[in-house]
């Protein structure tokens, strides 16, 4: 054999063994069919209408966040007047985005634009329309935009561990459309909507403990020998995050003694964010904020348990300990030799205590298991019945180079499908028909090639010759027709919902890995055929 | 074997008679769908409730739709499901319109369906669970059978009985309604189990399979951005095409694809009892956007090669010819595509059905459209401008244009 085309032989080889590898050799070397058919069907991702399962839609009112956030700034500014002694009416909240300040007194108007620069830099001032001496204070753009964005983060954050509690596999949370302020959450295998509807309304306990022992337990029984047999009055055990031993290798699970009443709760913590420390530069910290109410409760408790350890406790487990360095009113800063990651989720942990504004359901599907299953079947008998009947024809009507085509759109399937294992991509039930359309379409090339091979060769050419040409003329027009087909995949991509952009990528990755076999693989076919074959011979199509 | 190899047929000639057909279909389609007061939606664009139920017994589905109007639900539609491959199902599949009672009562209508069966269909013993509701999850059955411990295991109980449930759940779902809690034993759990599971659940009369419940804001939402996705994916095309060919083959390209919606979604509305338009037949429409424009440029794609070669010929015999050379690859792919989309209509299983109509109308209609209508449009524009017999200049994107007037002289 000419060795340019073993060389591309064993290229061509080499992809095919990496993608029966990616289908059925991870995540267990396969050693028997049993492990084959489990490797693969852990490969490929099944989406909700092929596994069942519950997807719900929800939108969260994040209006209310920017009201909550117009609110404060009518304390803040009340407090700042009242300080500065400048004479007005009480400030008052007009709408989500606008606060009013009406019978300024004229000669402090200056000063109530120092107020407003220094204190509320997110905000305009205009004056108010039909008063004389009122104004108005607007949110900016930016600030309502960058509230928004929090409050959806936090959200998605919260729901994300909510469901994470329905113990489901692979659950997944994300924002959702075209900025409406929705999220997707699909929960594969859970079958009772009403039942994740509730997790994910209540659900979410965040609270803050003192805790006993200095030391955390590997296990419940040797806490209790510590104590033996007994814990001391007023505390419980609850298992949290492993802490890294003195090695630096983490432990796995541990056990801590900590009080049953928590001092803090979610429903008084205001807000938490992460920053860069001041006093240890490269790491970062957490600084949170309690509302006033507890402020006054966690003074003193801090100041009477200075030194001890206290932990973060997100629904039942414990989640931080952290040494009580100083007297905490509102606001605290967590340090810890932090990563900026770390400090990103530690933060998010705080603030996921409770949803940062109430939510609504906008749509709701449940898919059974048997009538995923019936989905299942359905695909695949059309499948593999439309792949025979393109394969039957195939070889009735061009013959041997017929075969030729077979070999080419089997390696196109099985690329397709190794690529959505290695993508991680879920298939749906219009996936599975993106499938058979990439059977349909696919074919599509290799009919074109094949019909000017045809032609050149009515044309009184030579066999070789015939097929340089017939690839060569064809290929511009493949590459025009799989253009356009793509183009329409990749606006469905954007912007369909999970069953349809489960059928734009099986159409995309399908036609792309149609380019390879059609293309190269189908020609590296017909050289060999042609190198074997004595000169004078009749090419079979 | 070959079906076309030489054909020579006088394509823009017949062209009247493909506008002709075009413009029968177009007619049908555009009744139907005034008929009807527009398009018909499926949940996803116009919300509403749809509720998958699944009975022991074949339901009376008259009587099953007078109960739900007895409970206040009003209009609801009922549809069989046929299944051709389980013809034995006894599915039906409740459909309530969206009443614009708004967000907060979400799932109201299908807890009204529900309740409405469970009146219909009385049963039940007490102290014992339905077995056959979908809130008895594997995990629910598993903490029975802990509790219960059937088998005397002891402390040791939990994996076993995960695993027991989990054959027990999986021979439920295969099933799919399950009328005597004996058939458990076929499940392969051992008979204390199905003893035990006889002591705490029920067979109820129906199973609820699946439901979808969408608001309205979801369904607006969805429709708006349809609307865009065709749109964006129509210009993207009609830029490629601009780019590859002159102007007017994109116009007449664009022209063709309309044409090829316009009528798949005339004969939906034709047949509007057994399709719907969803979210999916959007995908199919652009997707046989795609395909047709594929048909198209094949054919454009020799009168191009051809121009170069027959300089002195009239643009309507370089068309001719060029249409005639493709015609064995288009008839083969078009059926080949046409056959599995057919596959996928018979087989494909009743959630993918108004896609694969789409699809299959769209790919005859594609089809023809490229040589009937795309085609006859640029000779025909060709000819308004130019006088007859004169070219039209095809480049890829230079600035030259339709030269009216007389043929070139070929150089020597």
């Amino acid at each position: 054999m000419n060795s340019n085309l073993r060389w591309k032989a064993i290229f061509i080889a080499v992809v095919v063994v990496l993608c029966i590898y990616g289908l059925v050799g991870l995540p267990d070397f396969p050693t028997s069919w049993a492990t084959v058919k489990s490797n693969f069907g852990s490969r490929i991702r099944l989406g909700l209408d092929l596994q069942g399962g519950t997807h719900l839609i929800i939108q969260v009112q994040v209006n209310e966040a920017v009201r909550q956030e117009a609110d404060q700034v009518v304390l803040g500014l009340a407090r700042q007047l009242r300080d500065k002694n400048i004479a007005s009416d009480q400030p008052l909240r007009v709408s989500d985005t606008q606060v009013k300040v009406s019978n300024l007194s004229q000669d402090r108007v200056s000063d109530f634009r120092t107020i407003q620069t220094e204190n509320f830099p997110g905000w305009d001032i205009s004056p108010a329309p039909g008063e004389s001496n009122g104004y108005l204070l607007t949110m900016r753009q930016s600030l309502i935009a960058s509230i928004v964005q929090t409050t959806m983060d936090k959200a998605v954050e919260t729901i994300r561990r909510r469901v994470d509690q329905l113990g489901l596999t692979e659950p997944f949370v994300a924002p959702y459309g075209q900025g409406e302020n929705e999220i997707i959450v699909e929960m594969p295998g859970e079958g009772d909507p009403v039942r994740a509807r509730s997790v994910i309304q209540t659900g979410g306990q965040l609270e803050l403990r003192l805790v006993q022992d200095p030391v955390p337990y590997p296990n419940e029984a040797a806490a209790l020998q510590a104590h033996s047999g007994i814990l001391p009055p007023g505390t419980e055990l609850i298992p949290g995050k492993g802490s890294p031993s003195p090695t630096g290798t983490p432990t796995g699970e541990s056990w801590y003694v900590v009080d049953r009443t928590p001092i803090v709760t979610g429903r008084d913590l205001r807000s938490a964010a992460p920053r860069r420390s001041t006093t240890r530069p490269p790491y970062w910290e957490v600084e949170f904020h309690l509302s006033t109410e507890a402020a006054a409760r966690f003074g003193p408790w801090t100041e009477q348990n200075m030194g001890r350890p206290m932990a973060t406790v997100l629904d039942h487990r414990e989640e931080l300990v952290a040494t009580i360095n100083g007297r905490i009113e509102d606001s605290g800063v967590i340090e810890g030799q932090f990563s900026q990651e770390e400090a990103n989720d530690l933060a998010l942990v705080l603030g996921s205590g409770a949803l940062p504004a109430s939510i609504k359901y906008l749509a709701e599907s449940t898919v059974g298991p048997s009538l995923g299953a019936d989905s299942i079947r359905h695909g695949i008998q059309a499948s593999i019945t439309s792949l025979v009947v393109v394969l039957i024809f195939m070889v009735v009507y061009y013959r041997s180079s017929g075969v030729n085509a077979v070999v080419a759109l089997l390696l196109n399937l099985v690329i397709l499908m190794a690529a959505l294992a290695y993508f991680g991509a879920v298939l749906t039930l219009p996936g599975i028909a993106g499938v058979i359309l990439t059977i349909g379409m696919g074919v599509d090339s290799n009919v074109l090639i094949f019909e000017r091979i045809r032609e050149e060769l009515r044309g009184g050419k030579a066999p070789v010759s015939a097929v340089d040409l017939g690839f060569k003329r064809a290929f511009l027009t493949i590459i025009d027709t799989h253009v356009t087909t793509v183009v329409s995949a990749f606006f469905l991509f954007l912007f369909g919902t999970g069953p349809v952009k489960g059928f734009a990528i099986s159409l995309t990755i399908g036609l792309i890995a149609n380019l390879f076999t059609s293309v190269y693989v189908s020609r590296l076919i017909f050289d060999w055929h042609l190198g074997r074959a004595p000169r004078q011979a009749e090419l079979s199509i | 074997m070959e079906f076309f190899g030489q054909a020579n047929i006088k394509w823009m000639e017949k062209a009247k008679y493909f506008f002709a057909l075009s413009g029968f279909l177009l007619l049908i389609g555009f009744t139907a769908m005034f008929r009807n007061g527009g398009l018909t939606y499926g949940i996803d664009f116009k919300g509403g409730t749809l509720v998958t139920v699944r009975f022991a017994q074949p339901p009376n589905v008259d009587s099953i739709r007078h109960d739900l109007e007895a409970q206040g639900l009003g209009q609801s539609t009922i549809q069989s499901i046929h299944d051709v491959t389980n013809p034995n199902s006894n599915e039906i599949v409740i459909g309530l319109e969206e009443k614009g009672q708004g967000e907060d009562a979400l799932d109201a209508g299908k807890t009204t369906i529900i309740k409405a069966l469970s009146q219909s269909f009385p049963s039940g013993e007490p102290g014992k669970k339905d077995f056959n509701s979908e809130s008895i999850t594997t995990k629910d059955i598993a903490d029975y059978l802990v509790g219960k411990d059937p088998l005397s295991l002891g402390l040791t109980a939990g994996s076993r009985y995960t695993q027991i449930a989990q054959q027990i759940v999986a021979y439920r779902t295969g099933k799919r309604i399950i009328t005597d809690m004996g058939d458990l034993g076929n499940s392969g759990a051992p008979p204390q189990v199905v003893a035990a599971m006889r002591a705490g659940f029920y067979p109820g009369p129906f199973a609820i399979g699946g439901a979808e419940i969408v608001g309205p804001k979801v369904g607006a939402e969805l429709r708006r951005q349809a609307v865009l996705v065709t749109l964006y994916a129509l210009a993207g095309m009609l830029v490629y095409i601009a780019i590859r060919f002159e102007w007017i083959y994109g116009v007449a390209a664009v022209v063709a694809v309309f044409h090829d919606v316009l009528i798949t979604l005339g004969l939906f509305s034709l047949f509007h009892q057994y399709f719907e338009i969803s979210l999916t037949v959007i995908a199919a429409l652009l997707t046989l956007v795609g395909y047709s424009m594929n048909d198209t440029i094949v054919i454009f794609d020799r009168v191009r090669e051809n121009n170069r070669l027959m300089r002195r010929e009239p643009l309507a015999e370089i068309v001719n010819r060029s249409i005639n050379q493709t015609l064995s690859r288009t008839i083969l792919t078009s059926g080949l595509t046409f056959l599995t989309v057919a596959v996928l209509f018979v087989m494909g299983g009743p959630a993918l059905r108004s896609f694969s109509f789409a699809l299959v109308i769209g790919i005859v209609v594609g089809t023809y459209s490229s040589f009937g209508i795309a085609a006859p449009l640029v000779v025909g524009w060709n000819n308004f401008r130019g006088g007859r017999g004169s070219k039209v200049a095809v480049s890829s994107g230079s600035a030259a244009g339709i030269k009216p007037g007389t043929a070139k002289r070929v150089p020597a």
